[in-house]
């Protein structure tokens, strides 16, 4: 049993999870399943996104659903009505979402704790507003169609669901490579400093300001990856994709999986999203459910699933004595270093 | 010159509704200081209570405006007893979110049971008052003067009474409170009592000339936590000048501006104060 525990905490762990979502689609029953699983993993994304500037950084961003639906609309607009093909308009959703993001982020982050979630939540708002009154650029609540696809290749055809999941796996795992080797480095160290205590952070001479924007500039583009992802492959868009709703079902995933931990967005995001799909009747009132399952892990496991396995395993391989534990310790004595690194 | 009378009485009426709603959030952002996601959800609730009293229950306006405020009143106080006492140790962060799940549930829960539709409640007021050629709906008479009567009260009982009294002592000084004995726990009970009340009352008031469904909760909480950022968080006299500058600028706005962007108003007023003054408007302190 602990063997197994801490073997997923090894490297192999992650290539066997890595092999399993490469075979899935041979293995999944049907294409529906194929397509929840890519939907799941592009909402992942964003909330890697979500976890950096409110895991790793400590700032709870109400906006993130608002830059997701940023990512889609520009993807979806310049494919749709100004006629680019998709990558170009790709990298265009990225900068967009970085550069609204660098805007509001600059102004935002001014703004402690309470302000700052408020104020994030009322910048959403407007998002969703924009996205909804502004006919003449978003096309209002008919939505905006015609989206493009990504050119394919030989057989690869990019409007069909397998190669555009594996499409999709491609970027999760650049995502999730990349905040590996964000949360060791001196930046994530960084933005972990000032979630700990951002007066402590100031006097050891990290400058708040640029840290957090860069932090917030990053959780936005990795939104607006998400959303240009999930226009290409929904090929639909309308304002209900910049719901504030949305927003609080990325938090949900990030607090279920672990937040401020490298695994908790994928274990969460895919643990949820498979559980609200096997309860399909509950489709319409999931959030009677997810409602009391925040309530509840917030009272009782703050540190969702994988914190929770992470500190039960540190706890057993300490009691067990295993060499493993000596390694570790060092890490652990000096502050909260072993959450992040799983 | 009337148009410009009918905005006066549109904004007073929205700002009065305003009012009320960040009354009860400044309140309890005064003891606690635990910006309440939920508020909005319990406003919400309030006017499905008062829809619920009416229509199936049958009862008067008045009955069903007391019967709604006692349900969210206690509703009010098992989500502080319930969820926001277990995380008072918690980092900051957790409350948000807790409070986030509230609204979620609140919200699944009466969409259940009365699905997402948009509803009309009814009032017996439903007469206009014609001051040669100024016209005021009775309801909006209603709610300016009920706004007041409220606000009045409200001051009366922190002011006057020994239980408002120890409100305001732990809104001043937490530690200071705890030194000469007053009980945290009652306090905070009593104050999410009164601003479950306070929305309720809201709630009930602004139904008949509006629509009741699920989310007429979303925009309101976000306009009043706008509000209690203007008015610097915790203060009750910024509650009631916020409210009335939010209402006052989303009627004539909403009239000389657009009215399909009447909504964005008060949040891009919010962005525009905030990058210049991040600390609010009238707050003392700064964050």
């Amino acid at each position: 049993m602990l063997k197994l525990a801490s073997f997923m905490t090894r490297p192999a762990a992650k290539y066997l999870l890595i092999v399993l979502a490469l075979v899935f689609p041979l293995i999944a029953r049907n294409e529906y399943q194929v397509y929840v699983m890519a939907s799941a993993f592009i909402w992942a994304i964003a909330v890697y996104g979500l976890n950096i500037i409110t895991g790793y950084c400590g700032q709870l961003n109400l906006a993130h659903g608002g830059f997701f639906a940023l990512g889609a609309y520009t993807l979806g607009l310049l494919t749709g009505d100004y006629g680019w093909s998709f990558w170009p308009a790709f990298v265009g959703a990225l900068l967009m979402t970085a550069f609204i993001g660098f805007l509001v982020g600059v102004v935002s982050l001014r703004l402690k704790e309470h302000y700052f979630a408020i104020f994030t939540l009322c910048v959403g708002f407007i998002m969703y507003m924009l996205t909804d009154k502004w006919e003449e650029l978003t096309h209002g609540p008919i939505g905006v169609r015609d989206i493009a696809a990504p050119h394919g290749f030989g057989i690869v055809d990019f409007t069909e669901t397998t190669p555009f999941y594996y499409l999709v796996l491609a970027f999760l795992i650049f995502a999730i490579w990349f905040m590996g080797k964000l949360s060791r480095s001196l930046l994530g160290r960084t933005f972990m400093a000032i979630r700990n205590g951002d007066d402590l952070a100031q006097s050891l001479g990290i400058n708040l300001m640029r840290n957090k924007t860069l932090a917030f500039v990053l959780s936005t583009t990795y939104a607006g990856m998400a959303g240009a992802l999930y226009a290409g492959m929904v090929r639909f868009i309308g304002p209900e994709d910049g719901n504030i709703l949305h927003t609080f079902d990325m938090i949900t995933y990030l607090l279920a999986g672990g937040i401020g931990t490298l695994s908790g967005p994928l274990v969460g995001t895919v643990g949820i999203v498979w559980l609200t799909q096997s309860l399909q009747f509950l489709e319409e009132y999931r959030m009677i459910l997810f409602g009391p399952l925040l309530v509840v892990l917030v009272i009782f496991f703050p540190r969702g699933i994988v914190g929770s396995f992470l500190g039960w395993l540190h706890r057993k391989t300490l009691d067990a004595g295993l060499p493993a534990a000596k390694q570790k310790e060092s890490r652990i004595a000096t502050g909260k270093g072993v959450e992040n690194n799983a | 010159m009337n148009l410009f009378f009918q905005n006066i009485v549109n904004g007073l009426t929205l700002g009065s509704i305003y009012g009320l709603v960040a009354l009860g959030l400044t309140l309890v952002y005064g003891i606690l200081h635990i910006p309440n996601f939920a508020h909005g959800a319990l406003y919400m609730v309030g006017a499905f209570m008062s829809y619920f009293f009416m229509v199936d229950l049958g009862v008067h306006y008045w009955v069903a405006m007391l019967g709604s405020a006692a349900v969210v009143a206690v509703l009010a106080v098992l989500c502080e007893r319930l969820v926001f006492h277990p995380l008072r140790h918690s980092p900051p962060i957790h409350d948000k979110i807790a409070a986030i799940g509230i609204l979620l549930f609140l919200e699944a829960v009466v969409q259940m049971f009365w699905g997402a539709d948009f509803r009309r409640m009814s009032s017996p007021f439903t007469g206009i008052m014609n001051f040669d050629g100024l016209i005021i709906p009775e309801q909006r008479a209603l709610i300016i003067v009920g706004a007041i009567v409220l606000v009045v009260a409200l001051q009366l009982f922190l002011r006057k009474t020994m239980t408002g009294a120890t409100i305001i002592a732990m809104a001043q000084s937490r530690e200071g409170a705890f030194l000469v004995g007053i009980d945290a726990n009652r306090v905070a009970m009593m104050t999410f009592a009164i601003s479950g009340m306070l929305a309720a009352f809201a709630a009930t008031l602004y139904a008949p000339i509006n629509l009741v469904y699920p989310a007429m909760g979303h925009v309101v909480i976000m306009k009043a936590f706008v509000i209690i950022i203007l008015g610097g968080m915790g203060s009750i006299p910024g509650a009631i000048v916020g409210g009335m500058i939010i209402g006052f600028a989303e009627a004539f706005g909403g009239f000389y501006i657009s009215s399909s962007y009447k909504d964005i108003i008060a949040f891009g007023l919010l962005v525009v104060i905030l990058s210049v003054r991040p600390q609010g408007l009238f707050a003392k302190g700064a964050h």
